[in-house]
């Protein structure tokens, strides 16, 4: 019973970088800061990002595969990544904040 | 009790110094004055203010930092349109809007038509060009051929507006770009040394604070070409809060919001909205004037607060 426990609690924990804060978001943006700030997806996943701060956000693709407007509190941005690759984003209000999506 | 005049007294200065302090320039030395000082001596304050700085006006805001800016921007254009002698150019330094929406852009524009002052002059801030900078420039960009910087001349005084908010890098701070460098050393080719020259872009064009990107990364390159130059104003908002720095010739000066405050440089997690006090929050918000007086040449910066 113990080890069962024990392998259910790892596998959440394997799940814990996608839906690991707000339920509806694969990543948000908090404190000025993207969290996570990098994740692996399989390809036709559509990843969420989510905005905590009162300070809006944006986040755009460096390569110019996405572009959110700009995210106010609680606006959510969604983009579904099709093809394989390795994806650097930032947010181009505060170019301080930046992520990176593995898609695999 | 002995010490009450003399506290009445320190609170009366205080005062002062929170309405403003102003800046005289006088053969490129720049030395400030308190108002207080020279509400004493008028001759202090001379020549015609030639423009007002207006910055940060962030419509579109609706957070507990300031849940109506329209209203603060209004009282902002109430106390420009009530100053006896009002200058004839407005330069907004950006983030005219909070989210680049066009009913934003309409709202502001709106609002600063209310300005009784012939020309505005805009450059635009990060939270203005959210989508990349379709809609500034639809609005702001065609007498620079939607570049969004540009030049022109006033009252003897050569103006730069400069674009430091687009094409950020990773981690990085504002940045001007090669070809808005290689515009500007042509537009200051054989420019006379003794025009003075005002600079306005919307983040910080020396570096504040590097951590929360307040600061232009190739700014430097726009400084060696500005330094021949016997009088240059730098004028930048971005950080909602005054922040002076003189070097040579060169006055740097930012700009208070007319929306909300922010914290000073690494207070906090980030550089977002600072909620204060109500009563305190007027005496956070306000504009900038700057004045030339042509016998002998010298000019003056002054802030205003909405309280």
């Amino acid at each position: 019973m113990i080890s069962a426990t024990v392998k259910h609690a790892a596998a959440l924990l394997a799940l814990a970088p996608l839906r690991a804060f707000a339920g509806d978001a694969d990543i948000v943006m908090k404190n000025f800061d993207f969290s996570p700030m990098a994740i692996t997806v399989a390809h036709g996943t559509t990843v969420v990002w989510k905005n905590l701060d009162g300070e809006p956000h944006t986040v755009v693709g460096l390569a110019g595969a996405f572009r959110s407007a700009a995210l106010d509190q609680n606006d959510t941005f969604k983009f579904k990544f099709d093809k394989p690759g390795v994806y650097k984003f930032l947010c181009s209000i505060h170019p301080k904040m930046t992520g990176t999506i593995t898609v695999r | 009790m002995n010490d009450q005049p003399s506290r009445r007294g320190a609170l009366k200065c205080l005062g002062f110094g929170g309405a403003g302090t102003l800046f005289a320039l006088s053969g490129g030395i720049v030395t400030p004055i308190s108002l207080a000082q020279a509400a004493a001596d008028k001759t202090a304050v001379t020549g015609k203010p030639l423009f007002l700085q207006i910055s940060d006006t962030h419509i579109g805001f609706n957070k507990e930092a300031n849940p109506d800016v329209a209203a603060t921007l209004s009282q902002t254009i109430a106390l420009v349109n009530a100053m006896p002698e009002k200058p004839a150019l407005v330069l907004h330094t950006g983030d005219i809007t909070h989210l680049s929406k066009p009913e934003e852009f309409d709202t502001a524009a709106q609002l600063l038509s209310g300005l009784k002052v012939s020309e505005l002059h805009t450059t635009p801030g990060e939270h203005d060009v959210t989508d990349a900078g379709g809609i500034y420039m639809e609005r702001f960009g065609k007498p620079s051929g939607g570049r969004g910087y540009y030049s022109f001349d006033s009252s003897g005084v050569h103006f730069i507006a400069l674009v430091n908010v687009l094409n950020f890098k990773p981690g990085g701070l504002g940045a001007l770009g090669d070809d808005q460098i290689a515009w500007l050393a042509g537009d200051l080719k054989g420019r006379s040394a003794s025009q003075p020259i005002v600079v306005f872009a919307h983040m910080p064009l020396w570096t504040i604070y590097e951590p929360w990107g307040w600061g232009t990364g190739d700014a430097g390159q726009a400084f060696a070409l500005l330094r021949r130059f016997g009088s240059v104003t730098v004028l930048n908002g971005h950080i909602h809060q005054i922040v002076r720095k003189v070097e040579g010739n060169m006055t740097f000066h930012t700009a208070r919001s007319t929306a909300y405050p922010q914290p000073q440089a690494g207070v906090g997690p980030g550089p977002g909205p600072l909620k204060v006090d109500a009563a305190l929050l007027p005496k956070m918000l306000g504009i900038t004037t700057l004045g030339f007086a042509p016998h002998p040449a010298s000019a003056s910066l002054t802030d205003y607060t909405i309280s």
